[in-house]
């Protein structure tokens, strides 16, 4: 975005970096029919796994990247699976998944804990009390080693999708 | 983590989902959640399995049980791994 104005910056982050082992957690993951708690590394043992950390469902920013990911068709891959993460609930993440037309399972974490394990924590400015994670995308190998790490350094910024999508070529 | 071989799908607060959680907790047993959506409308898994769309509804890989309905679960679950059951693996042998 081209704005005559400095946007925010994030204070540094500290995320797992490329060729280290990504956090392990568990927490409700969401799909069209059901919910139940899975881990990561659950998903991970079935295959590579794209675990993208987005904004509370319904603001733009969780809009405007489930808009892309499905329309660069990144959910029909059999080399991965591309996951989302929110502090959204279940319900929340349904009508996502309804409203965005996407069939993708989506990690349930009110609490923000994952972003906490993952250095990766954006405390909303104005909404006392909430936090959540700071957009994020992490390629992870059956081993959950990061092949491709991005985290946003200003609020609000989107990933370099092109990148990503060269990163997902790769798994 | 090795998969349970029950599978309950339940509806978050639903009084007959909790009796039924109660009785798999009594009896010590291993089972996973699935929770589905309140609308009946959009139950479709639990339609899939059981031919109605009401929860709780119960699948045991070991027995091959699927049901709904918490007193037939119940019953079945007092029948089958209850203090004067013998177990699944005692009836299959």
């Amino acid at each position: 975005m081209d704005l005559p104005f400095e946007v925010v910056d994030l204070p540094p982050a500290d995320p797992p970096d490329v060729g280290e082992q990504a956090p392990d957690f568990e927490r409700p993951l969401v799909g069209r029919e059901y919910w139940e708690d899975t881990s990561l590394s659950e998903l991970t043992e079935e295959g590579p796994v794209v675990l993208v950390f987005h904004s509370m469902d319904g603001a733009f920013p969780a809009t405007y990247v489930w808009n892309e990911v499905r329309d660069r068709r990144w959910l029909d891959s059999d080399d991965y699976e591309l996951v989302g993460l929110s502090i959204s609930t279940p319900y929340e993440h349904k009508d996502l998944l309804e409203s965005r037309g996407v069939d993708a399972r989506l990690f349930s974490d009110p609490a923000n804990g994952v972003a906490e394990k993952y250095g990766i924590v954006n405390d909303l400015d104005g909404m006392h009390g909430v936090s959540e994670p700071r957009p994020a995308v992490f390629a992870l190998d059956e081993e959950r080693v990061v092949q491709y790490a991005w985290v946003a350094g200003e609020w609000p910024e989107f990933p370099d999708y092109d990148e990503v999508g060269e990163a997902l070529d790769d798994l | 983590m090795s998969d349970p071989d029950i599978t309950l799908y339940r509806l978050q607060a639903c009084p007959f989902c909790e009796r039924v959680v109660r009785v798999l907790d009594e009896y010590d047993l291993d089972y996973r959640s699935r929770f589905i959506e309140p609308m009946h409308g959009d139950r479709d898994v639990v339609k899939r399995l059981t031919g109605k769309r009401t929860v709780p509804a119960i699948v045991d890989e070991s027995t091959g049980i699927t049901m709904s309905e918490s007193a037939n679960i119940v019953t079945y679950l007092d029948r089958t791994y209850g203090p004067e059951s013998e177990g699944p693996s005692e009836e299959a042998s």
